[in-house]
C-alpha cells in the first residue's frame, strides 16, 4: 500500500471550497511521510473539476466515470470509491469534512471495516504514521488519535485547519476510472437540490457583524444586540439555534449551514463557538467575543474578549461606544 | 411503523470538564448528564412520525447504569419501549464498534425506520447512524428536515451546505440522521413521567453483544487546546472591561 488518496468534492465542474486545503492537507501529509498525492473525483462536472487540478503536484488525478454516480448518492459514491481504493490500494484516504463527506464516507470506511477519523484540526508524523488530533465536547477538548488496525487508514479534514494558498506546482495527469455498479446497489434517489428563499440581506457585504448565540435566552431579548449592532453600523447575524427558532431569519445565520463572512470585525455575543459557526466567520480580521464561560471555544479564535454576563456588558459597551 | 431512536446520554451541555487520571478520558464522576441534544430531535422526529402514522417508537440506549435517566425521560416523552445496552463507566470504543452492539440489539426488532441525532456532544465523530446504516444493510440520508410517507417508502427533505436542500426518496427500512433544530422539542407531561415507570426496558450488556473496542482507532490523549491565536479577555466589571475593550478596538485593532 502507497500513497494519499484525496477524494474530493465538486457539482456541476465546480471544486468545492474546501477541495484545495485537501489537496493541501494531502501534499503536507506526502512531504512528511514521503509519499506520492492522488486525488479522485466523481459526479456530473467532474472532469472538468479536474481540469483546475492539472497545475498542482499530483500523481494522478482519477476520475470517476459512471451514469449511476453523476448525481451523488451514498450507494454510488461508496461503491465507486471502495473499487478505487482495492485497485490502488493507498495507505491514507483523506477527505474535505463537508455535509456531503459526512454522509457517505463513514458508510464507505464501515464497508471497509475501517473507521473515519473525523474533522481533523492537526497532524503530527510520528515512526513513518500520522497521529491526528480531532476535537471533542463542541471544541473544549483535543483528542489525539492513533490509527491501530489496518491500511488503507481514512481521514476528513476540518475547513481552514490547512491552507490552500501554497499548493505545489506541478503536471497532474488525468485517468477516467468507470466502476461496476448496478442500478438496484443505489437505493436512494437523489431529486432537485433547492433554496428556500432568496437572501434579502448579504452579511458578506458587511463590514461590522454583531452575531448574538444561545447566551441570549430569549427573543425579547435580542433588541439589546440590535442596539450594539446599531452602535457599531454593523448587520446583526446570529448563531444556528436562534434562527432555528425563529428569533432571527434564517438568512442572518452563519456557520457551515448559513452564510460564510470575513468582515471587518466580528463580534460575538453569546455565542460558545461551536465548531459549525467557527468555520463560517473564523476569516474575520478581528474576532470579539463576549462570553460567560471564559472556557467557551469562541475564545480560541477571538482577538479580545470580555468574560461576563452578557446582559451587563452589552449595555456598558453601548455606553462606552458612544463616549 | 416501527420506529427505533438510538439515543447517548452525555455530560450537561455547561459541564466544566477536567481531564481525567488516564488522560484519554474527562473526569467524570461529578458531572451533570442529559440527552445529548441532536439525539433529542431524533426522539422528537420518532416521536412525532409515530402519532401520524401509528406503529411504535422504542428508544436504544449503550451507556452504563445512569444512562437509564436518560431512558426514562425518553420513556416520559412518549417512547413505548427501551433497549438499554449497558456499557462499564468508562468504558472507550471506537464508532464501528459501537455501532455493531447497537446493530446487534436491533436484529430482532425488524424495524422500519431507525433515527438518529446527527452527532454527538461528547465524542463529536458524527457518524454513529451512517455506520449503523452501513453494518444494518440499510439505505440512508444525513441531516434531515422533514420525512414523509410515499407509497412504501419515504420521501425526506435533506440540507445541504450554503441555505440549499434536497428531497431524496428511498425504500424502507431506512436509517435516517436528524437535523437538529427542525422542529420543536416537547416536554415529558405528568401523566407521561408516571406512565415511564410502567413501561418495558430490556436490558443487555455490551459484552453478551460482542463488547466494545477500539481495534480501528484509539483515542489516546487528551487535553485542553491550546489558543492558536494571542487573544486579550478582560474580566473586569462590565463597565471597565468595556471601556478597555473600546479602547483596544478604536487604537489598537483599529476597526471602529
Amino acid at each position: 500500500m502507497s500513497g494519499i488518496l484525496a477524494i474530493l468534492e465538486q457539482r456541476e465542474g465546480k471544486l468545492h471550497k474546501m477541495a484545495l486545503e485537501a489537496v493541501a492537507a494531502a501534499q503536507q501529509f506526502g512531504r512528511e511521510l514521503n509519499q506520492p498525492v492522488y486525488v479522485a473525483l466523481a459526479g456530473a462536472g467532474a472532469d472538468a473539476a479536474a481540469g483546475a487540478l492539472t497545475q498542482y503536484k499530483i500523481a494522478k488525478i482519477h476520475v470517476v466515470n459512471h451514469a449511476l454516480t453523476a448525481d451523488y448518492t451514498p450507494d454510488g459514491y461508496a461503491i465507486a470509491f471502495r473499487q478505487l481504493i482495492e485497485q490502488h490500494q493507498p495507505k491514507y484516504v483523506i477527505f474535505p469534512h463537508t455535509y456531503q463527506v459526512r454522509d457517505f464516507a463513514p458508510k464507505l470506511a464501515t464497508a471497509m471495516n475501517r473507521v473515519l477519523v473525523s474533522d481533523v484540526v492537526h497532524h503530527r508524523a510520528e515512526n513513518g504514521a500520522l497521529v491526528l488530533v480531532r476535537q471533542m465536547f463542541q471544541g473544549k477538548i483535543n483528542a489525539d488519535v492513533h490509527f491501530t488496525g489496518d491500511a488503507p487508514w481514512f481521514a476528513s479534514i476540518q475547513a481552514g485547519a490547512f491552507r490552500a494558498d501554497n499548493l505545489e506546482a506541478g503536471s497532474a495527469p488525468v485517468e477516467t476510472m468507470t466502476p461496476d455498479i448496478k442500478p438496484e446497489q443505489v437505493r436512494t434517489r437523489p431529486l432537485e437540490l433547492f433554496r428556500e428563499s432568496a437572501r434579502a440581506v448579504d452579511l458578506t457585504a458587511a463590514e461590522i457583524i454583531v452575531s448574538v448565540g444561545r447566551g441570549i435566552k430569549e427573543a425579547e431579548n435580542i433588541h439589546i444586540v440590535q442596539e450594539l449592532a446599531d452602535a457599531l453600523h454593523g448587520e446583526l447575524a446570529a448563531s444556528r439555534p436562534i434562527c432555528d427558532n425563529g428569533w432571527l431569519p434564517m438568512e442572518r445565520q452563519v456557520g457551515s449551514s448559513g452564510q460564510t463572512v470575513a468582515p471587518k470585525m466580528y463580534l460575538a455575543v453569546g455565542i460558545s463557538g461551536a465548531i459549525q459557526h467557527l468555520v463560517g466567520m473564523k476569516g474575520a480580521k478581528t474576532i470579539v467575543a463576549i462570553n460567560k464561560d471564559p472556557e467557551a471555544p469562541i475564545f480560541e479564535v477571538a482577538d479580545y474578549g470580555i468574560v461576563g454576563d452578557l446582559f451587563q456588558v452589552v449595555p456598558a459597551l453601548i455606553d462606552a461606544l458612544k463616549k | 411503523m416501527k420506529i427505533v431512536v438510538a439515543i447517548k446520554q452525555v455530560p450537561a451541555r455547561d459541564s466544566l470538564l477536567k481531564i481525567g487520571a488516564s488522560g484519554a478520558w474527562i473526569e467524570d464522576a461529578d458531572l451533570a448528564w442529559e440527552i445529548n441534544e441532536p439525539d433529542a430531535y431524533a426522539l422528537e422526529a420518532g416521536l412525532q412520525l409515530k402519532e401520524k402514522l401509528g406503529g411504535e417508537t422504542v428508544v436504544v440506549c449503550a451507556g452504563p447504569e445512569r444512562a437509564g435517566q436518560t431512558i426514562r425521560e425518553a420513556l416520559a416523552k412518549g417512547a413505548d419501549r427501551a433497549i438499554h445496552i449497558e456499557t462499564v463507566e468508562g468504558e472507550m470504543s471506537d464508532p464501528l464498534s459501537l455501532a455493531k452492539i447497537l446493530a446487534k440489539a436491533l436484529e430482532a426488532e425488524k424495524a422500519d425506520l431507525v433515527l438518529t441525532g446527527l452527532q454527538s456532544d461528547d465524542l463529536g465523530y458524527g457518524q454513529t447512524g451512517v455506520i449503523l446504516a452501513e453494518v444494518l444493510g440499510l439505505p440512508h440520508a444525513t441531516l434531515i428536515m422533514n420525512i414523509d410517507t410515499e407509497g412504501s417508502g419515504i420521501k425526506v427533505k435533506r440540507e445541504l451546505e450554503d441555505g440549499w436542500f434536497q428531497h431524496v426518496e428511498m425504500p424502507l427500512p431506512a436509517l435516517l440522521t436528524i437535523q437538529s433544530g427542525a422542529t420543536k422539542l416537547r416536554y415529558a407531561t405528568l401523566m407521561g413521567i408516571k406512565k415511564a415507570k410502567t413501561k418495558e426496558v430490556r436490558r443487555v450488556t455490551a459484552a453478551e453483544l460482542g463488547g466494545l473496542r477500539e481495534d480501528a482507532v484509539k483515542v489516546t490523549r487528551i487535553y485542553v487546546p491550546e489558543k492558536s491565536k494571542k487573544s486579550q479577555v478582560f474580566d473586569d466589571p462590565p463597565k471597565e472591561a468595556a471601556a478597555k475593550l473600546v479602547e483596544k478596538l478604536r487604537f489598537e485593532a483599529r476597526v471602529i
